[in-house]
């Protein structure tokens, strides 16, 4: 275990990083643009908002900063879990 | 006491902050200068890499374009946000652990090749130097409204402030000047959309006026109901549908953040934080704090839109308000009564069978000289009389640039004067803080990237510093030339360069720098030179070799072609590589060791 500490870290980090990126590409890309349509069409209103449209100019947004707070908080995590822990 | 004055006490009390600041954290070593030691904390690192980020464009114009194209607008706001995604979990980690002071010194080093670095070089001080010229522009067009004085004066100031603190600050003085001018950039944003949205929905917070209810007078509608009818009801597009085509929707926006993802001036700010752990955390409160900006940007332009159709559409001149006049006679707001009523009306393309909504013929608003006769300059209702022959094929006689929808806001909703001062130092503080990061970004490439590594490596840390502030007064002088003789079609064009650039060039090359062991420097420099090549040849070919719309590859306008070109980047370096010998073991080593998180240390 020791020994593989570097591949271990790496996969663990690269698993994480892949699953924040999809998020990140059906919020914003697919959410937004691509499938806004149908989304306006079948999903409820936010507010008064057609669902794709509120997506592509508010909700990406706060998800973009959502996704970068899970992806410090779950690399501090790995981090320490393998022994990387830094000062601040 | 007047407007002008409370805008100069504003202006002058901000100015004053800025110096003071600059002032006690100037740069004493090579170290500082670039990266202010690596040890900004990363909140304020966050702050000053928001402010870095907002230029006086996107602080100014952004909410003016969400106001005109309504939905398609989107692409800006999530192609600069999203990016950051990228930046923060595919680049600023590893990169920082890295340990060099720019991006061409990691191309160059990563590739063990002079070729590539010279390559990242010239991108870097291409992007920087394009987006330079337009925030000089920017910082001379607001001082010269401000105090009336000509625009080149206006440069002039700006480019003496951005030098001072920039030139002789580095990067730490830069750093905290950055955090002052993020707090007045968010107030003077926030405040102006919190009074609006109270008048115009009665609710505080502008994101939920933008989804709840219009309640002005007796009527009570969903907000954005009522601006989609006003829209369609003039012939414009439906506010909350757009009319771009999604395959270019898709890829504009795409380009927009690999871009992002790919700016020079953007990657450096994350190396001034002490380790890796600090560049994740500062990555959230970078974006957390443009998030602030980029939520209200889309409530701004949609209240903008209401409010200025309400107050001018089927308005007399005589009875239209003061501030359509004062922009009148700034060039900035025109009016030409095509149908002799007296009256403004504000129609969209959908109104004529040409397909089109313009004034008058000709790009802009041009006026006769002032010796021209009484009656030629101005018109039967007291209005400013264009030089411009009138386009009689539509109805339309409102001229606005987009420019003004931030700046008039305001106005238009009668808010204290205060917060007009506010606003104007806000845009002051967003041009003077992406001019000075870009200056240093740029200064740095030129006597570290170019003067160190590719011409005299002998040279001293003394020396080079020496090098920097040269190389800063060199491209300011540059800048504050474009500034004053603005090749203006040529700036707005070569924005779309500057991202497909990065887009297609540093993106891709970073990204397989980081991730494949096995990415060669034959892979890397030939993917570089491909996806350049590409990308650039579209954009001259559409932009100033006259190619017409229907020559489109796919339908893709020239500002999203930076994707087209990434891809072709990836293709080109994974077919190179592949039939090259593999890298170096250093090198090979050197890729193992930047995945892993700890001992990044401090910046060399």
């Amino acid at each position: 275990m020791k020994l593989d500490h570097p591949r271990a870290h790496r996969s663990a980090c690269l698993k994480i990083t892949l699953t924040l990126l999809a998020i990140w590409f059906v919020v914003s890309c697919c959410g937004g643009i691509l499938f806004r349509d149908w989304l306006d069409a079948n999903m409820p209103s936010i507010g008064s908002a057609p669902f794709g449209f509120w997506i592509a100019q508010q909700g990406s947004i706060i998800t973009f900063v959502l996704i970068l707070i899970v992806y410090a908080v779950l690399m501090n995590r790995l981090d320490n879990k393998h022994g990387y822990t830094e000062e601040n | 006491m007047t407007q002008g004055l409370l805008n100069g006490i504003f202006i002058g009390l901000t100015f004053a902050v800025y110096i003071v600041i600059a002032f006690r954290s100037r740069a004493g070593s090579t170290k500082e200068y670039y990266t202010a030691g690596g040890g900004v904390s990363p909140l304020a690192n966050g702050m000053a890499t928001a402010a870095d980020w907002m230029s006086a464009a996107t602080f100014i114009s952004m909410a003016g374009v969400v106001a005109i194209s309504g939905y398609d607008a989107s692409r800006f706001l999530m192609g600069w946000t999203g990016g950051f995604v990228l930046l923060t979990v595919l680049m600023v980690p590893y990169l920082r652990k890295f340990n060099k002071a720019t991006v061409p010194d990691f191309v160059g080093d990563r590739y063990y090749s002079r070729v590539a670095r010279g390559v990242a070089v010239i991108c870097a001080i291409f992007i920087c130097m394009t987006y330079i010229m337009g925030q000089m522009r920017g910082v001379g067009v607001v001082f010269s409204q401000l105090f009336g004085i000509g625009i080149p004066a206006g440069v002039l100031i700006g480019a003496t402030i951005v030098f001072f603190y920039a030139g002789l600050g580095g990067m730490k003085g830069i750093t905290y000047t950055q955090v002052a001018q993020y707090c007045v950039m968010a107030f003077a944003y926030t405040i102006p959309a919190i009074y609006i949205a109270m008048a115009m929905t009665g609710n505080v917070i502008p994101q939920l006026g933008l989804i709840g209810n219009y309640t002005v007078g007796s009527e009570s509608i969903p907000f954005l109901e009522k601006l989609n009818n006003i829209n369609t009801e003039l012939g414009f597009q439906e506010y909350t549908s757009g009319k771009m085509s999604t395959i270019n929707m898709f890829c504009i926006t795409a380009a927009l953040m690999c871009g992002t993802a790919g700016l020079p001036h953007v990657i450096v700010r994350f190396f001034t934080v002490k380790n890796v752990k600090s560049v994740r955390k500062s990555a959230c409160w970078t974006l957390g704090f443009i998030a602030v900006i980029y939520l209200t940007a889309p409530t701004i332009g949609a209240f903008a839109r209401v409010n200025l159709i309400e107050k001018l559409h089927n308005t007399s001149y005589a009875e239209a308000p003061d501030w359509f006049k004062s922009f009148e006679n700034t060039g900035q707001m025109a009016w030409v009564d095509k149908n002799g009523d007296g009256a403004i009306q504000y129609f969209g393309a959908g109104k004529s069978d040409a397909g089109t909504n313009a004034v008058f013929q000709g790009k802009g608003p041009t006026y006769p000289t002032y010796d021209a006769q009484e009656n030629q300059r101005i018109g039967p209702q007291g209005q400013r009389l264009l030089a411009n022959k009138a386009d009689t094929s539509n109805p339309n006689e409102l001229y606005f640039g987009n420019d003004i929808m931030v700046m008039a806001n305001p106005y238009m909703a009668g808010l204290p004067m205060w917060v007009i001062a506010l606003l104007m130092a806000g845009c002051i503080a967003a041009a003077l803080s992406t001019a000075a990061g870009l200056l240093l970004v740029l200064s740095t490439s030129i006597s570290h990237d170019l003067m160190k590594k590719i011409i005299n490596p002998n040279l001293s840390d003394k020396e080079e510093v020496k090098y920097a502030r040269m190389a800063s007064f060199a491209a300011l002088v540059v800048a504050v030339y474009f500034g004053i003789n603005p090749p203006s079609a040529f700036i707005a064009k070569t924005v779309a360069f500057a991202f497909g650039l990065a887009a297609s060039s540093f993106f891709p090359t970073l990204l397989m720098g980081i991730f494949s062991k096995r990415m060669n420097r034959e892979g890397g420099i030939a993917g570089m030179i491909g996806g350049i090549v590409f990308t650039s040849g579209y954009i001259v070919y559409f932009q100033f070799l006259g190619g017409t719309a229907d020559q489109y590859l796919f339908g893709i306008t020239p500002e999203g072609i930076g994707f087209i070109g990434m891809l072709i980047n990836f293709a080109v370096a994974f077919a190179v590589s592949s039939f090259t010998p593999p890298p170096p073991q250093y090198v090979q080593e050197m890729v193992e060791s930047i995945h892993i998180p700890n001992g990044a240390g401090e910046t060399k």
